[in-house]
């Protein structure tokens, strides 16, 4: 009985924390002149129709991605705050070599893939090799990266990766030959197709789970995320782990910006999105960074976006979104910590109420205790 | 202490006399590190002189590009100071770039709707409230300092757009994404020094026309503090202010003692009776409140209008800087400097940035030689390869690409860290959770 309102107790608090960002958000609405139940509804019944549920699924791809790749390092106590660089410099090079290349089709879409996570893996482990050598905190690294990510990234381009031949002066990469691009796999009905790069998506998360939850290397990155000292005690050596941690999540990182270019943009231009790699960030935490649980957050995120663009027929303004999204993450992470309280205090409360073990108690002195 | 008190015995004297002593010797070793800082600094502004005159690039050391780098570094300090206030009190602060994009919002709409000087503050309150709620997630609910930092970014940006779209869509000259133009709070030239008004009577701008001449140190001497006493704003003035009033504040009074030990040993200052968490919470708020001018500074002086993503990750690059300066408000208003210039430079003569990478080559090669000297000698061998490198780019080309000097801060900060780590000193518990009571 206890134990079963444990796993209840850690499922409330992503609830709650939405319900209360549509509360704040509503009151918000509503303070400026609209019906929070109105704009809701509306919400509601775009974002199910077939084109927005498709629409809605590729663009919480990028999302889960980059929240995999943030959770990798977080589980081993490391911040990738530098997700946002990785995959800028990824998208740059993967879109360079890949315009580069002619080969046939399913080979075209793995070099690219490989360039991509090769590019996030060198670029994320940077912040990896100064943490072990210097001792410098992974946080100012990545922030320093990430600036440092667009100005290379503007600067290669503008200069050595431009496409000559266009003639409409955008800044940009050659486009992809169609052999590289990723082709339009499910259909939901007219206008309603799901890219196939959400089978990438799939094949990460599933190895997310098996490489940390089910092998010896991820039970050593988690004790090594869990408590540093201990681990060391076992025979983990912190210093490579802390790089293998960063170039994986780099790795990861520098997918994020593959569905855009290879479902949709074919090539890399100063239009390229921004921003996915701090919205990684939001769905990790509302995922708690458990695989399902990422999913469940970007499509939730991906949800608000796609839902919101209904909103501006009717005049009410679609940023409310991003207030929402907002609020959802800091009473989020306010939540789990109240929880984690709650949970602690039940725990202490069980271990008190469970019947002393009987004989060896009495003449032994238990663990821990002052001699 | 309280034993000596009832015994003047000797050995309670020897240990005055001991304790004399230290003080005395710590005395001058400040003294002399002083000196050396300083003697290093003239060494380096007589470089940089001596490069101006020698590649014929007045900009280098103009009044033009010293102004325009006090303006592009005041937001950059301002937000550095913030993440001070906050880092000294123990709790880290990456929502910095939030507070400063409500302050940029709220600095803006009260600029517009009251006046600059009324923006300011209400630029201010915005910040200073991202600041209460860091302090509401980090102190009160024990969050994760960064996780709480990201979720402030998210909301405060957020709130900047709804707020955009809500108040300034349908007013003449503002948008879905910026506001109408906002008046500044003005500028002030110094009488006499550089031409400023007094009494009503025009007064000679001497270190103008000193600079003018371009005489070997003496113009760029001169540039430089007309640079920062010409067209100043007066908020300028009051970030300038500020450095100085932070460092007495913290290191002279006993409120500023009580905030760096929360930052230091929480659970020793609580031992003492020092309220942990409303130091912190006082202390973000000061954060938020800093962070909150540097937004307004942007939106009313240097910008006069709001425009959204206005901040440009400012709010990163002042925590950078409070890094740079290792903690210390002159240190960070130096980080402050370095960005400011190299945007400064940036901005107003490309053709100056090609000769600062002269200046670069020989400050590395000299550099080089004194570490070679006392023995460093993997140091030395290091920067003497930067020092020829940017040497031979100098002779090779003659022009950087712009992206470089606007990745040199950047650069030169991961560089530091990378290379004076141990120099370094962050507050002892800075980033770390604490509840009282807990058990260290």
């Amino acid at each position: 009985m206890q134990r079963l309102t444990i796993p209840l107790l850690r499922l409330a608090a992503p609830v709650a924390a939405v319900l209360f960002a549509l509360t704040i958000s509503g009151l918000v609405l509503w303070l400026s002149g609209s019906d929070p139940f109105h704009a809701f509804k509306l919400m509601w019944d775009f974002g199910t129709t077939e084109q927005s549920i498709a629409s809605i699924v590729d663009r919480a791809v990028p999302l889960y991605l980059s929240g995999v790749a943030f959770a990798i390092a977080f589980k081993m106590g490391l911040f990738n705050i530098g997700v946002e660089g990785q995959y800028t410099v990824a998208a740059l090079m993967a879109a360079f070599v890949g315009a580069a290349v002619e080969l046939p089709p399913v080979l075209h879409v793995a070099l690219i893939l490989l360039v991509a996570m090769a590019s996030g893996m060198l670029w994320g482990a940077i912040p990896g090799v100064l943490k072990v050598t210097r001792g410098v905190h992974e946080v100012i690294t990545s922030i320093m990266l990430n600036n440092i990510a667009t100005f290379v990234v503007s600067y290669l381009l503008a200069n050595h990766f431009l496409d000559r031949s266009d003639e409409t002066l955008n800044l940009q990469t050659k486009k992809i030959a169609p052999s590289g691009w990723f082709p339009e796999l499910f259909d939901l009905g007219p206008n309603a197709t799901i890219n196939g790069i959400v089978l990438v998506a799939l094949v990460i998360g599933v190895s997310y789970y098996v490489l940390i939850w089910r092998t010896r290397f991820g039970y050593d990155l988690r004790a090594s995320g869990l408590n540093p000292l201990a681990a060391r005690a076992s025979g983990v050596a912190p210093g490579p782990m802390v790089v293998k941690g960063m170039m994986l999540s780099g790795a990861v990182a520098g997918l994020v910006g593959m569905p855009i270019l290879l479902g949709f943009s074919h090539n890399y231009g100063l239009d390229f999105g921004t921003g996915l790699g701090f919205a990684g960030i939001t769905v990790a935490l509302l995922g708690r960074n458990n695989p399902v649980g990422i999913a469940v957050g970007a499509l939730l995120l991906a949800f608000l976006d796609r839902s919101a663009q209904i909103l501006d027929l009717e005049d009410i303004p679609k940023e409310i979104v991003v207030i929402m999204e907002g609020v959802i993450v800091l009473s989020v992470v306010i939540a789990y910590e109240l929880v984690q309280r709650v949970i602690e205090r039940q725990q202490r409360r069980m271990i008190a109420e469970e019947p002393p073990p009987a004989a060896p108690a009495a003449t032994r002195q238990p663990l821990g205790a002052p001699a | 202490m309280s034993l000596g008190q009832g015994m003047p015995s000797v050995a309670g004297e020897g240990a005055v006399s001991r304790a004399d002593q230290v003080t005395a010797a710590s005395r001058l070793q400040s003294a002399r590190k002083r000196q050396r800082v300083l003697a290093t600094g003239l060494g380096l502004f007589v470089l940089l002189s001596t490069v101006r005159w020698l590649t014929d690039s007045p900009d280098l050391t103009s009044s033009g590009t010293v102004g325009t780098t006090l303006r592009l570094a005041v937001p950059i300090g301002l937000a550095a100071l913030g993440g001070l206030w906050s880092e000294r009190s123990g709790i880290v602060n990456i929502g910095l770039e939030g507070m400063m994009i409500l302050g940029t919002w709220f600095g803006a709409w009260g600029a517009w709707q009251y006046g600059p000087w009324a923006g300011v503050a209400i630029g201010i309150a915005g910040g200073m409230a991202a600041g209460l709620l860091h302090a509401l997630a980090t102190v009160t609910f024990n969050v994760d300092h960064i996780i709480s930092g990201v979720a402030i970014i998210t909301l405060a940006g957020g709130i900047a757009r709804y707020l955009s779209v809500e108040v300034y869509t349908d007013v003449p000259g503002g948008g879905a994404t910026q506001s109408p133009r906002v008046e500044g709070v003005g500028t002030f030239d110094l009488p006499i020094l550089s031409g400023g008004g007094l009494f009503g009577w025009h007064s000679p701008d001497v270190l103008g026309s000193l600079e003018e001449h371009h005489w070997l140190i003496v113009s760029d001497l001169a540039g430089v503090l007309r640079g920062a006493t010409h067209n100043l704003s007066y908020l300028t003035l009051l970030a300038i202010l500020l450095v100085p009033l932070t460092w007495w504040i913290m290191w002279r009074t006993v409120f500023g003692l009580r905030v760096r030990s929360c930052g230091e040993h929480p659970t020793a200052a609580d031992s003492l009776g020092v309220p942990v968490n409303r130091m912190r919470y006082l202390a973000l708020m000061i954060s938020g409140g800093l962070a909150g001018l540097a937004g307004a500074f942007l939106a009313i002086e240097a910008a006069s209008i709001y425009r959204q993503g206005q901040t440009q990750g400012r709010g990163f690059i002042g925590l950078a800087a409070m890094i740079f300066g290792n903690w210390l408000p002159l240190g960070a208003a130096a980080g402050a400097a370095l960005f400011g210039f190299a945007d400064a430079l940036n901005l107003r003569d490309k053709s100056a940035v090609h000769a600062l990478l002269l200046f670069v080559a020989v400050a590395a090669l000299v550099y080089a030689a004194v570490q070679f000297r006392r023995g460093k000698r993997s140091t030395a061998l290091v920067t003497g390869v930067l020092g020829l490198l940017a040497g031979l780019w100098f002779f090779t080309t003659d022009e950087v690409p712009v992206e470089f000097v606007q990745m040199t801060p950047y650069v030169v900060t991961l560089l530091v860290l990378a290379v004076a780590t141990q120099r370094l000193r962050p507050p002892a518990h800075d980033g770390k959770p604490w509840r009282k009571g807990q058990v260290e």
